[in-house]
């Protein structure tokens, strides 16, 4: 056989592994990326099938699963990002983020202060220094809109109250990852803090210069780009969201950016029509994506750093709780919503594996990073959305407790200030 | 009656009124074009009991439902002086004989002395119908007679 047709028979064994693991996903009504990294893992570097006398440091060549794929896998992945981040923009319009930004900046503040920092606090203990801090904060900090806006969307909660709060802050998180991957991709390069702090200030400067254009010249920009077929529209589309991922990695901005600011520069009926033309392509190399990354990690590595996975992923489900509550209160929302808005922000998902790929392609970061990412993002992808489920249950236990509790005290000679304020204290 | 508008990043927007008893009643319209219909918590008003995704045509169809008693309403304060005249909205049943049929063929006029003034479809009012109007399943349609020749219609037409 030669390597043309093996490769066919490897990619052609991974998208089925793939598509298998995405139905099971469907079926039993979770997210499929825990799953594609599940399947990764398996049958990746010192999974079932080459886990024997593998020394994962120096991956011994003749024992390289997919060999013959490699490089494909490798390209694919690449582009499964640029389009994540791409449809991620094409979610959004610029004037959707202008006054989203209005509304939710200092619950987006108060998230990224109360997530961003357990990460790099433990980025800091396991001695990985400024960059692994930097990249495990941003891991624990960004929830995943998608499974969110799905999970809301099952249950049945896109008419509540507390939904736009969420929505919100989820808005904040995503342009704030158009300022931090420009960072980290400065700081993995091995750049010092000062080209950091210059990359930040030019990541900034892109990010309003988009808006602005986006704003201004949204629907130029749209009909550039549209087509009436859809044939030369999916070229279109592909190739100038490549070319633009291309020119800003090469201007150190990091390519998925660039995506995600085009995503958000096309707008309207365009928007909508290239979402619906490129999410099987985004489906099909996001799972390569995931499954490579998956792939890369050696699941011999995971024992060490699971304990501190878990401890993370419980410490920031915590805080993701606490920002939720906080945001959705100052929204006026009731017990019930807040507990509701709180659990939703804690489901983490593809944009954490998407920092910890850049850590890991960088090369810069020990393969530890990979393999806590892995376990955070699986049991949090996994936990997060059952915490939602039974949020309700909880908040309006919580709600009860409180107006018993308020009831008691009025019974005790309380004002009607006092009582709402005291039902209040009792929760925190 | 206010309508308030909520913009949701990502999803689309939710629009919805503020009823008597302090419920919320809407729809959330998804970017991509389907509807859903949503009715607020009486016990927690801000979650829903209710989060039902409708189709253009079933959303349409509810809203004809919906709309038809207020343009009876009109038609029956604007015949209010002549005695012995009412106005009735009647559906088109699947199972109706004229589900398909020019409006014509129901020969309403020669066999109750009723007429139907207007068809409700999709949303859409369709005043004075003419003979070759073709009916469809689910169709509103708005019928002004005397007591008698609307009861007749009404049988006609469930035949």
């Amino acid at each position: 056989m030669n390597t043309t047709t093996l490769a066919l028979i490897e990619l052609g064994a991974i998208l089925l592994l793939l598509g298998g693991l995405g139905r099971f996903a469907a079926r039993i009504g979770m997210s499929p990326v825990p799953l594609y990294l599940l399947g990764g893992l398996a049958i990746g570097y010192g999974g079932i099938l080459f886990g024997r006398d593998l020394n994962p440091m120096t991956h011994d060549s003749e024992l390289v699963p997919f060999q013959d794929i490699s490089e494909f896998t490798h390209l694919a992945s690449e582009i499964g990002v640029v389009l994540l981040l791409l449809m991620l923009g094409l979610e959004y319009s610029a004037r959707e983020l202008v006054t989203g930004m209005r509304a939710s900046w200092r619950a987006g503040l108060v998230d990224l202060v109360l997530n961003f920092l357990p990460g790099a606090v433990a980025g800091w203990l396991l001695g990985w220094g400024a960059a692994g801090a930097v990249v495990l904060g941003g891991i624990t900090y960004i929830s995943s809109s998608g499974i969110i806006a799905k999970v809301l969307g099952d249950l049945g909660r896109l008419g509540n109250r507390e939904t736009p709060v969420v929505l919100s802050i989820l808005v904040f998180e995503d342009l704030a990852m158009a300022v931090y991957l420009p960072v980290l991709t400065a700081l993995l390069g091995g750049l010092s803090v000062a080209a950091g702090a210059q990359a930040l200030g030019v990541a900034l400067l892109v990010v309003a210069i988009v808006l602005v254009v986006g704003l201004r010249f949204g629907p130029q920009i749209s009909r550039f780009v549209a087509s009436p077929e859809q044939e030369t529209f999916l070229l279109k589309v592909l190739g100038l969201a490549l070319l633009v991922a291309g020119l800003a990695g090469a201007l150190q901005v990091s390519a998925g950016v660039g995506a995600f600011l085009l995503g958000i520069a096309i707008s309207g009926a365009t928007a909508h029509s290239a979402r619906d033309l490129l999410e099987p392509l985004r489906d099909l190399f996001a799972a390569l994506f995931f499954v490579l990354f998956g792939m890369n990690t050696d699941p011999r590595t995971l024992p060490p750093v699971l304990g501190w996975a878990l401890l993370l992923a419980l410490v920031t489900a915590l805080t993701k709780v606490a920002t939720g509550y906080w945001a959705a209160r100052r929204a006026g929302i009731g017990t019930a919503g807040r507990w509701r808005a709180g659990a939703a922000l804690t489901i983490r998902g593809e944009f954490s594996i998407v920092i910890a790929g850049l850590a890991v392609t960088s090369g810069a970061m020990a393969t530890d990073v990979s393999a806590l990412a892995t376990a955070y993002v699986m049991s949090l992808a996994i936990i997060g959305p059952v915490l939602t489920r039974y949020a309700d249950g909880v908040g309006r236990a919580a709600a009860r407790r409180q107006s018993r509790l308020a009831g008691a005290q009025t019974a005790s000679g309380r004002t009607a200030d006092g009582r709402t304020a005291g039902g209040e204290l009792s929760l925190d | 009656m206010t309508v308030y508008e909520t913009p949701l990043p990502g999803i689309g927007s939710r629009k919805e009124i503020e009823l008597r008893d302090g419920r919320r009643i809407g729809i959330v319209s998804h970017r991509d074009g389907h509807t859903e219909l949503i009715v607020s918590s009486l016990e927690d008003p801000d979650a829903c009991v209710a989060s039902v995704p409708l189709s253009h045509e079933e959303a349409a169809s509810l809203g004809a439902l919906l709309s038809a008693p207020r343009l009876v309403a009109q038609l029956e304060d604007e015949h209010a002086e002549v005695p012995g005249i009412s106005t009735r909205q009647m559906v088109l049943a699947s199972d109706s004989p004229f589900v398909g049929e020019p409006l014509g063929a129901t020969r309403m006029r020669t066999r109750t002395a009723a007429s139907i003034v207007a068809v409700i479809r999709a949303g859409t009012t369709h005043p004075s119908p003419g003979p070759e109007f073709l009916l469809e399943e689910g169709d509103v349609l708005i019928i002004v007679g005397t007591g008698e020749g609307l009861r007749r219609a009404a049988e006609i037409l469930s035949l």
